[in-house]
């Protein structure tokens, strides 16, 4: 499975990450042997296998649909980038 | 003070023979002393420690100790810690100060332990040398421009050179094992869900696991009988009582049924390593142990499915990383967009990079079936394969890495050479198993680490096969020149 430089950018652009352009030959390469490598999945034939999802398959806990977390809003946006009257800032979205 | 085991040092500071202050004082001195040249530690909580010794040396006066309180350890920079820089190895979290603790460090906090800092690691957890931390490669103290072994190699090079009695790890693929087995301690990965996830920063989140790392077996049993337990907050974390682990370290491993899986003996394992498995084998038979060859058909699919599982989590759980409301953000972004790609862009390094690339490739549109869900039904095979081989035996052995450690800068051209220095430790995260690693002799003067598979939940059997094993070998007390 060879990946182009175009997918690499595709990729990159799904997933908001920036790669320099420099840089995706490289990546289109390591990815590709990546994959190559992940490849070996497909000699064994899983048809009939269940996936599994977690070690131990237990279900999931529940809990009471309760407020347990008290309001901490200015110690966790102490090490925001960028905060306003308890917002956290980003760049205008809408014009 | 700092050859001692945390037992040793436990009884002295009851006795008196020295104070908490003393002994953090002491390895303080040796973290100054030495560790400029290891890189062992990103952050050393100096300050923090000598109050929390004082505090501790009160406890031990009025009579309120526990076998942790007092005692040193180095907690490896994954887990948060409240007012301390928690950074992942990564320059996206270089300005993180952790505005809450992990359920671990809660858990050592109360136990009374001393935290000496937080330790190197690769970053986000992702390698298998400890060279793509943003701080700079660790090296392991038994050799010149050897790498520690990783994701964990902060803490293993630190316990290995005596500059912290024990330390925290975690477990993705091996990133307890293999660093403890490449610088000569013991570390075990318990069952998933046995220690608290909640404030560990997540890699891959069906696969992490916490545990201890030490240098005996009575040791990491102490420190694991304080991390594990139930904790609401992790929605994964098995409300289970723990069982005492320390109670069973001495029982005979008379008629232990030992399986040894033929797929982690043949091609890719280093011939002077698979000699030196063979001789800890046979201290074992001496033992009373009984010896049966078993097969685990699926092994050599591990390292693929993981190769998928893994970077598919990561890359969803990084996703959080966006330079919003935390770590590192971009100089002037024009637009949201940009924020985001340069944000990450510049916070990620390369391996980390890669592996959000590949699992936002198998898990965009189109791609699920061929990669997430193939990797989960290969899952399920391996994990059958031990059920089955669980019938059989109590517990498996084998190598914990294929070689002892290799250079720094060796394999990090090409990440699948990489990869494969897990191939024996993998299958154990993918089938949720406790698995750990205990030092079993040196192969031109390196340490060679012996992995220990057991059941879900049978933690306790492996720290008692261990310790039994270090009642009649010394590999665990020899200690790399210079750090005497």
């Amino acid at each position: 499975m060879a990946l182009g430089s175009d997918e690499v950018k595709k990729i990159a652009h799904l997933a908001r990450l920036e790669i320099s352009d420099a840089d995706v030959p490289e990546y289109a390469k390591n990815l590709s042997n990546i994959l190559d490598f992940v490849e070996q999945m497909n000699s064994v034939d899983t048809s009939d296998v269940a996936p599994m999802a977690h070690p131990l398959e237990l279900p999931q806990r529940l809990r009471a649909d309760e407020a347990t977390e008290e309001n901490q809003r200015e110690l966790f946006q102490s090490v925001a980038p960028q905060v306003e009257a308890g917002l956290f800032l980003v760049p205008k979205v809408i014009e | 003070m700092h050859t001692k085991t945390i037992v040793d040092l436990s009884s002295g500071l009851k006795e008196g023979a020295f104070s908490s202050e003393e002994l953090v004082q002491h390895f303080l001195k040796r973290i100054d002393q030495l560790d400029p040249d290891l890189n062992s530690f990103i952050t050393v909580t100096g300050e923090q420690a000598l109050a929390a010794a004082h505090e501790a040396d009160q406890k031990i006066k009025a009579g309120g100790a526990g076998p942790l309180t007092g005692i040193p350890f180095a907690h490896k920079d994954i887990f948060c810690t409240k007012g301390v820089r928690t950074s992942c190895g990564s320059r996206m979290l270089d300005n993180f100060i952790a505005p809450y603790n992990a359920g671990v460090t809660e858990k050592m906090q109360q136990a009374g332990a001393i935290m000496l800092g937080k330790t190197n690691m690769d970053e986000f957890a992702m390698g298998s040398s400890n060279e793509t931390s943003y701080y700079g490669p660790v090296k392991n103290p038994w050799g010149d421009n050897l790498v520690p072994g990783g994701s964990s190699g902060g803490s293993a090079s630190a316990v290995a050179a005596r500059l912290s009695p024990a330390s925290t790890g975690t477990d993705t693929g091996g990133s307890i094992r293999q660093p403890a087995a490449l610088c000569g301690i013991t570390g075990i990965k318990p069952t998933y869900g046995r220690v608290s996830r909640y404030g560990m920063i997540a890699f891959a989140s069906s696969l992490d696991q916490g545990g201890p790392m030490a240098r005996t077996a009575e040791d990491a049993a102490l420190v694991l009988q304080t991390m594990a337990g139930f904790d609401e907050r992790d929605s994964t974390c098995v409300d289970q009582p723990v069982p005492d682990y320390t109670a069973s370290l001495n029982d005979s491993i008379q008629g232990l049924k030992i399986g040894l899986p033929k797929e982690y003996f043949g091609e890719g394992l280093d011939a002077n390593v698979a000699r030196t498995i063979d001789e800890a084998i046979a201290e074992y038979r001496k033992l009373g142990a009984e010896v049966v060859d078993i097969s685990l058909p699926n092994s050599k699919l591990a390292a693929p499915a993981y190769y998928v599982v893994a970077p598919a989590e990561c890359s969803s759980n990084l996703s959080r990383m966006d330079g919003v409301r935390f770590g590192h953000r971009c100089k002037d972004p024009v637009d949201l967009e940009d924020l985001y790609k340069r944000s990450r862009g510049e916070g990620f390094g390369e391996e980390v990079k890669r592996r959000i690339l590949i699992g936002a490739y198998a898990l965009s549109a189109g791609y699920y079936d061929a990669y997430y869900l193939k990797a989960q039904q290969i899952r399920r095979l391996i994990s059958d394969d031990f059920k089955k081989a669980f019938e059989q035996v109590d517990v498996i052995m084998s190598p914990t890495a294929p070689t002892t450690a290799f250079g720094l800068g060796e394999k990090t051209k090409d990440p699948i050479t990489m990869y494969l220095s897990d191939i024996y430790t993998i299958a154990v995260n993918l089938a949720g198993l406790p698995g750990m690693s205990v030092p079993a002799g040196f192969v031109n003067e390196l340490p060679v680490g012996l992995q220990i598979i057991g059941n879900y939940f049978d933690e306790a059997r492996l720290l008692n096969v261990a310790h039994q094993y270090q009642q009649v070998t010394d590999w665990h007390t020899r200690i790399p020149k210079g750090f005497e």
